[in-house]
């Protein structure tokens, strides 16, 4: 591990809003992290939660889903669905525990491109920070996760004593 | 229970429906059955027994039950919110059901009994624990006296959330890569669940393929997130999925995650009035968005 990481980052970003603000932001050659591949979609509305998924599986690191600001979208309503629909898909991640730091969600305009580069640095440093996202890549070998001792009964007794031991999550494991 | 065999008879003989569809007592606690005979309405009954959601059988994918012709449904409360959720979706119209409402007082976990259980914190079915639709509203008939209110179950499933919460995100991945690993891809979860209602699932869509069908960990936790984020906001919580999971994974911590979820985000919580419309679908301009940059 001589090499620093470099963070490998998918954004899915709209066509009308965030997409011409990267090209914007390059088009005015601000300087940015160049570790992200864009995926241009016609909306955020368009941006189904597997796209996510999918790009984990396929050695993303981290992930950057963006479009216009609420009440600027070309289709009128595609982000606030996309924003309710992400809300849910953001509070579920986060309860299987991914890092909230590999996802971000951005809105960005056609004429933020010093908003994207920022928003594109954030995400590359916070990544860079969380380190590769192997953890996901390698649950295709079976023996990882084959046996854990955080089962059922040990979440039993962690409920039981929940009281006791809460906000001291770092020295309950004693089970 | 008089009153709901007579019920069903006077269906089945004015000829109102074709089948009426409930649960009997067998040797190993209480399964669905379909009654099309008058004489066999003395079958049906209703206890602590009759966990199964029936509504799944309304599930437009059932195609064998749609061909039976009319149908009267024994429903709980949460068979009726299900059922409601069908109808909100258009995949059921009111007028092929006749619904026949129960008042439950809960159902048990252990349904492998001759005779109908005692409701008690050891035996009750964790979601049935703060049931908010005990006397279902989406009905043509109301059958059954008011029952107390189920106790606590000894570890609610909002106590599973908590202690899970309150782990570190590393421990809540190991604890659910861990479940996750145990899934074999049967898909009983879909299969039962009534508002799984796809005609082709995404997870059998091959070009592209966006599930992985190999049922490692890796594709399990896909299917099982896709599976969950589906039924954000339309799941009503009976628990059928995780019942039926050969593998034993705890599908209703998800679930009631997402109902929280909606609950706290946008004021919603399933109910069996078909006329309230989903979340998922809706919007409001000031939703919030603190996790948007």
């Amino acid at each position: 591990m001589s090499e620093e990481f470099e963070p490998r980052i998918t954004a899915f970003v709209c066509n009308w809003c965030t997409y011409t603000g990267a090209d914007l932001a390059g088009t005015s050659r601000l300087h940015m992290a160049s570790n992200v591949r864009i995926i241009r979609l016609p909306c955020t509305g368009r941006i189904d939660p597997l796209f996510v998924i999918k790009a984990f599986e396929r050695g993303a690191d981290g992930v950057i889903v963006s479009g216009c600001h609420p009440a600027d979208c070309h289709y009128t309503a595609g982000n606030y669905h996309a924003r309710r629909r992400f809300a849910l898909f953001h509070d579920l991640m986060a309860f299987i525990g991914v890092d909230a730091e590999r996802i971000t969600f951005s809105w960005v305009s056609a004429s933020e491109g010093a908003k994207w580069r920022d928003v594109v640095n954030e995400a590359v440093a916070n990544v860079r920070r969380v380190g590769p996202f192997t953890a996901y890549r390698e649950l295709i070998d079976q023996s990882v996760s084959a046996d854990h001792p955080l089962d059922d009964e040990v979440l039993a007794a962690a409920a039981a004593s929940a009281p006791a031991t809460s906000g001291d999550s770092k020295t309950g494991d004693g089970a | 229970m008089k009153e709901l065999r007579d019920l069903a008879r006077q269906l089945l003989t004015d000829g109102t429906v074709e089948v009426v569809v409930g649960w009997q007592s067998s040797a190993r606690g209480a399964r669905p059955i379909f009654v099309d005979k008058p004489e066999e309405a003395d079958l049906l009954i209703f206890d602590t027994r009759c966990v199964h959601n029936l509504a799944t059988y309304l599930n437009p994918r059932r195609k064998q039950v749609t061909d039976l012709g009319k149908l009267a449904l024994v429903v709980k409360g949460c068979d009726a919110k299900a059922v409601a959720g069908l109808l909100r979706e258009a995949q059921l119209t009111r007028d092929r059901v006749v619904l026949i409402g129960v008042r439950c007082g809960g159902v048990v976990e252990e349904f492998d009994a001759p005779v109908p259980p005692e409701i008690s914190a050891e035996t009750i079915m964790p979601r049935c624990y703060g049931c908010d639709n005990r006397e279902p509203h989406l009905v043509d008939h109301l059958l059954g006296d008011a029952l107390p209110e189920p106790p606590a179950p000894l570890l609610s499933i909002e106590k599973r959330i908590e202690a899970l919460e309150a782990a570190t995100p590393e421990q809540r991945w190991e604890y659910w890569t861990a479940q996750f690993a145990k899934c074999v891809r049967c898909y009983a979860c879909r299969q039962v669940c009534p508002l799984c209602v796809c005609e082709r699932c995404v997870a059998d869509k091959s070009q592209p393929q966006w599930i992985e069908t190999a049922s490692h960990t890796r594709g399990n936790l896909s299917w099982n997130v896709t599976r969950a984020l589906h039924l954000a906001g339309r799941c009503v919580g009976c628990g059928e999925c995780e019942r039926f999971c050969p593998a034993g994974i705890p599908l209703t911590l998800l679930n009631r995650k997402l109902q929280q979820v909606v609950e706290e985000r946008y004021e919603y919580r399933v109910s069996d009035d078909p006329e309230v419309a989903a979340p998922i679908g809706e919007f409001r301009l000031d939703d919030q968005q603190e996790f948007i940059k």
